[in-house]
């Protein structure tokens, strides 16, 4: 069987090689099929076939007209409830729908369901969902992988071919970890870049939404459908986006690619620093010039990122309170007694550590010590790739420091499990754009990823790249 | 140690979370590891540095001051919990 592409199926939807109709019930079957992996919080098959019949009888040119999408469960949505993988938002129905759902809406896809994730984005597994974890579909049978996360539902939504894209949002590594860990594309553009209006917000200066595919290609169509300027999100950007699938050239000769030596971390895996190697090798040939460069203060990344996100998620979540929407609790004698025992039976532990953690971080006396601290800090690190990119075009990292590990692997240790964003956590801070792409595989025969990043709103030239690598590797 | 039990039970109070012992107890040392852990960023020297907070190259734009109808009153009390003509309804504040 060929690799699924949503091109090739563009073309046959459109010479009439298959209809809407046939492509759907071919991804519905297959959903039912794979339904143990538990990638969807919510999937309705009446709800896609009404879809279905609404778009057969649309006679207006679409350029997504038919296509089977998988939604991340953090992205409201009029037809479909949206929990964010939290007991707290279980009954939630939008009664609007999101800036990015709506474009893909508008091309006319098709939303096949809602993807599991980490319970409000906060987790590199998928295994803090109030849902139950998601099982990566590259698992042999008894030894259940984890999918990555925090869009792990997404990532194994693709791998499983149950859509032909999906979205994601990255806040520090929740699109490319998991596109790693699953084998397939994820990219995170630049901040900015995609409107986050419709989101339940987890760290409003780092969030991003962005897109799963099949391939390199794909993944430049559907970015395309979801970019734009919206005047909802005050952090939204008015640039023009450009026309990612048709500009698409992978001939970067004469281009430089940028190697930061700090990103050699002591203990990270050999196979790891071997598809690097193997990476930059494939760039050399193609007359790429290979560039060592230093960004100083990425060891500093990871703590300023989890001083800043549960910074930014305290306040964010203070809006669940049992009021407005979603649950509330029983036990309520009181106002204050109706809050405190809403939000601690509504979310889940990892959910409770970062506002704890970001009420600390940004509590009286504590705030300049932290907060601010980080924030300082965050520029510096900015600051690193900004001077990074004065001398190269693009930059070439491992994704992960691991491929997928076990499902049930113990992970009591926050700090270790923080570590799974060590080489995706900096370009978040510094709001750049990053991809990650399958190259190479573990001792396990996993599949790794590389990472490009790029300069601010230069996506084209990281899908080149990515495209370049991809066409290298197959 | 940073964060002992009156301290977590402060921020536990201002994050209006309810915790039991052992939850106190297990986010005592989740913290205490964790701000141990970021204190490293105490080596970097950041005098003079402006802090980042809008990562965003472009300016906020502005929008034309007009009013708009963005959703009715139903549309957001749909989702409540519990609501009474036309208002969200919580338990009494005053006696």
């Amino acid at each position: 069987m060929s690799k699924p592409s949503l091109k090739q199926i563009l073309k046959d939807l459109e010479s009439k090689k298959i209809s809407i109709r046939e492509l759907n019930q071919d991804y519905l079957n297959r959903i039912k099929e794979k339904e143990n992996l538990n990638v969807f919080i919510h999937f309705s098959e009446e709800n896609v076939l009404k879809q279905i019949d609404k778009i057969e009888k649309d006679t207006s040119t679409k350029k997504l007209k038919g296509i089977p999408i998988a939604i991340k469960d953090l992205f409201c949505t009029k037809s479909m409830p949206t929990t964010a993988a939290s007991k707290i938002l279980e009954n939630f129905n939008p009664t609007y729908e999101s800036f990015v759902t709506q474009k893909l809406l508008d091309e006319g896809s098709i939303f096949v369901g809602k993807t599991n994730l980490d319970e409000f984005a906060m987790g590199s597994a998928t295994n803090t969902s109030f849902f139950g974890n998601t099982i990566n579909p590259l698992s042999k049978e008894n030894e259940p992988l984890a999918p990555g996360g925090s869009s792990g539902g997404s990532a194994a939504a693709v791998a499983a071919d149950l859509c032909l894209g999906a979205t994601g949002t990255d806040t520090g590594g929740s699109i490319r970890q998991p596109a790693s860990f699953c084998g397939v594309v994820g990219i995170k553009p630049t901040y900015g870049l995609c409107s986050r209006w419709g989101i339940a917000a987890f760290a409003s200066s780092l969030d991003q939404a962005g897109i799963f595919s099949h391939n390199v290609e794909d993944a430049s169509i559907l970015l395309q459908s979801i970019a734009g300027f919206d005047q909802r999100d005050s952090t939204s950007a008015k640039v023009d986006i450009p026309n990612y699938f048709k500009n698409l050239d992978d001939d970067l000769n004469g281009k430089t690619v940028g190697i930061p030596k700090e990103y050699s971390i002591d203990g990270t895996p050999i196979e790891i620093s071997q598809i690097w190697e193997d990476a930059i090798k494939v760039l050399e040939k193609k007359g790429v010039k290979i560039k060592n460069i230093s960004l100083p203060h990425t060891k500093y990344a990871l703590p300023t990122y989890y001083i800043i996100a549960p910074a930014e998620a305290s306040s964010n979540l203070a809006r669940y309170d049992g009021v407005k929407y979603g649950f509330r609790s029983d036990e309520i004698d009181s106002l204050d007694n109706m809050y405190e025992n809403t939000r601690a039976q509504g979310f889940g532990r990892e959910v409770k550590r970062r506002i704890l953690i970001g009420t600390y971080v940004l509590s009286a006396g504590y705030y300049d010590a932290y907060y601010l601290k980080a924030q300082k800090v965050r520029k510096l690190i900015a600051d690193d790739f900004n001077k990074a990119f004065k001398e190269c075009d693009f930059i070439v990292t491992p994704t992960a420091p691991s491929g997928a590990f076990p499902l049930n692997e113990k992970q009591n240790d926050p700090i270790k499990m923080y570590l799974n964003d060590v080489f995706t956590v900096p370009a978040s801070l510094a709001g750049l754009p990053g991809i990650s792409i399958p190259f190479g595989k573990d001792k396990n025969n996993l599949p790794l990823g590389i990472q490009i990043l790029g300069k601010h709103f230069d996506e084209q030239q990281v899908f080149n790249a990515a495209l370049s690598l991809e066409r290298s590797y197959e | 140690m940073k964060i002992d039990k009156d301290t977590i039970n402060k921020i536990a109070r201002l994050s209006r979370i309810k915790l039991d012992d052992k939850e106190s107890e297990d986010y005592i040392k989740d913290l205490n590891s964790i701000l141990d852990w970021v204190e490293q960023l105490n080596e970097v020297n950041t005098e003079n540095v402006e802090p980042l907070s809008n990562i965003s190259s472009s300016t906020l734009p502005k929008r034309e001051d007009v009013s708009k109808d963005v959703n009715s009153s139903e549309e957001i009390l749909e989702n409540a919990p519990d609501k009474l003509e036309g208002f969200f309804a919580v338990p009494k504040v005053v006696e």
